[in-house]
């Protein structure tokens, strides 16, 4: 069988770290970075006597999730113990959910690929549910035992498991990225991958194509960058479609990936699996939501990525791609918005093109996120006004657009005007004055008005350039356009 | 239904608890016992009846999102076995 004749089929179990400013069930900082165990309360580190106490505004960002997605989020759901012996694990059991999930099905549309390859599928998601992260354990030599911090112990985490409905890592890597997206969106999730706010589990198998039933399954856990989930499903799938071809079997198992070599190795077989031994926690009656509730959440819910993206297209005439991309990430989207908002809605479509090009271009230069660039939306609002008015040509806004980025023209919204006036940017619109330069620019190029007037359409150009530099690009180019071939028709 | 001393075997390993083999007999005849109260209670007919988490028909309650717990590591750490630079001591874990 050739390569081509496999499907891949992928399922990711992603653990989004919730922003709250305390634990799931006690009243201890989740903040990162504090000195060991400092943020480790009685309940946290599982003294005799303690109960847990549920945390609202975990609940609520479970709400805020499941309502993006479209999901049913349940009236009623519970607790339960998961129970495995680890020194990180205080209680013996990490508390989180079961049966009875609090956020059921749902679903997330992902695009996958560039240009002309580029599609659109919808990721159907089985659950999210709640539950409490455990510490860390530290396995530098201390005297030939490991040390524990607990601070992370009961940090929330909203558990978020898709269906197997992805078949490649490309697919794999958009639904990640979307979800990472929409986390951020709705503001229940920092995101941030390199302190573990946003890992990922790669469920993967395959099967020959046209085959129903599954293949079995090898789990890679924690992934905690995009680049590392693409790879490690790359060396996986490949791993198994050899063993395949070679006779073998899958076994089902649970694998780490190791970014220095690249490939995955076995953590545990089907017969370590972790028998977990799942009951409802006897500690906590059943979270119950209420219809209000989810109202209020529903009413205080930003406009999702999905309804932005149909705005941008019916209101301010923008591609579904440009719209695609606009919208992101909650930071460009506000930027994009801001600009519009400050420059007017006719002039949504240049601020889309300047968002997407040069914007974007200079922040990737200089690894700069959105938020923090040099040029506010305002200002940038202020150049593609003059733009629009044709004070400026496109070319001359891009010396503007340098000019902003390093500061000059001031803070203000003006900042563009003060740039065009200073440098004498201003667009010449006199027709006096062009055809004067047309004049001048004929006289000297008599060789490319022959040519012309023979036919060849390139010695047009020629002469429009040439009209341009003479005035430094500051000339309307339309306007170049249009008196030129008047005078050479004449 | 009767476990067999394998099963028990499995259950202690999972509970980590050790077990000799006189204590593996003792507990596999009190889990029969526990197992025979489940098949009893298993032969009623609980058609249509919503399972029950808690005995209780109550919603858990919630706390407000507020830090209001101070550092206290000091105090805890004082009952444990061995601690340096501020974390808890145990034997070598490595997965």
């Amino acid at each position: 069988m050739s390569r081509t004749d496999w499907e891949v089929v992928i399922g990711l179990e992603v653990h989004s770290q919730l922003n709250t400013a305390s634990k799931i069930f006690s009243g201890a900082s989740t903040a990162f970075g504090a000195e060991p165990n400092v943020q480790a309360s009685a309940v946290d580190i599982a003294l005799p006597g303690v109960l847990p106490v549920l945390n609202r505004g975990a609940v609520e960002r479970a709400i805020r999730f499941g309502l993006a997605i479209g999901a049913t989020v349940a009236p009623k759901s519970v607790f339960a113990r998961k129970n495995y012996f680890y020194p990180d694990l205080p209680k013996g059991y990490q508390i989180s959910q079961f049966e009875l999930p609090v956020v059921q099905g749902g679903a997330i549309t992902i695009r996958v690929g560039e240009g002309d390859k580029a599609y659109e599928k919808t990721v159907q998601l089985t659950r999210a549910h709640l539950e409490e992260d455990a510490g860390k354990s530290l396995h530098e030599d201390f005297h030939g035992m490991s040390g524990i911090d607990l601070n992370r112990a009961g940090t929330p985490l909203l558990e978020i498991v898709s269906e197997p409905d992805m078949r490649s890592s490309a697919e794999a890597v958009a639904y990640a990225r979307a979800l990472h997206a929409l986390v951020r969106w709705i503001d229940i999730c920092d995101g941030n991958m390199q302190e573990g706010s946003f890992r990922c589990d790669a469920n993967v198998s395959v099967r020959p194509r046209g085959q129903e039933k599954f293949g079995t399954r090898r789990e890679i856990k924690n992934l905690n960058s995009f680049r590392f989930l693409q790879q490690a499903i790359d060396y996986e799938v490949q791993w198994q479609i050899e063993r395949l071809e070679d006779g073998g079997t899958i076994q089902q198992a649970t694998v780490l990936f190791d970014p220095d070599s690249g490939e995955t190795r076995m953590m545990r077989s089907k017969e370590d699996a972790h028998d977990y031994r799942y009951f409802p926690d006897p500690d906590l009656l059943p979270l119950v939501i209420s219809e209000e509730w989810i109202a209020r959440v529903r009413g205080g819910m930003p406009e999702l990525p999905e309804a932005m993206k149909a705005r941008f297209v019916a209101d301010f005439g923008l591609s579904a791609y440009d719209a695609t991309t606009l919208t992101a990430s909650k930071e460009v989207a506000a930027y994009f918005q801001a600009t519009v908002d400050a420059a007017g809605k006719a002039n949504a479509k240049l601020c889309a093109n300047w968002v997407m090009g040069e914007l974007a271009a200079r922040l990737n230069k200089a690894e700069l996120d959105i938020a923090a660039s040099p040029v506010a939306p305002a200002q940038l609002a202020g150049m593609v006004a003059r733009i629009a008015d044709n004070t400026i040509s496109n070319a001359i806004a891009k010396k503007v657009f340098e000019a902003l980025w390093n500061g000059e023209g001031g803070d203000g919204a003006d900042a563009a005007d003060q740039v065009i006036d200073c440098q004498g940017l201003k667009q010449v619109t006199d027709s006096g004055a062009i055809e004067g330069l047309i004049d001048e620019v004929l006289a000297a190029n008599p060789k490319s008005v022959e040519e012309f007037r023979a036919g060849k359409e390139k010695a047009f150009n020629a002469l429009v350039g040439q009209v341009m530099k003479a005035s430094k690009g500051k000339a309307n180019p339309g306007q170049v356009n249009e008196l030129l071939r008047r005078k050479l028709q004449a | 239904m009767s476990l067999s001393n394998e099963q028990v075997g499995h259950v202690a390993r999972l509970a980590r608890i050790a077990l000799t083999e006189a204590e593996t007999e003792a507990t596999r005849r009190k889990l029969d016992g526990i197992f025979g109260l489940i098949e009893q209670m298993q032969a009623v007919d609980t058609t249509g009846v919503e399972p029950m988490s808690h005995p209780q028909e109550l919603a858990t309650r919630l706390r407000e999102d507020a830090v209001i717990e101070t550092d206290r590591r000091a105090a805890f750490q004082a009952a444990a076995p061995q601690t340096e630079a501020g974390l808890y001591l145990v034997p070598k874990v490595i997965e």
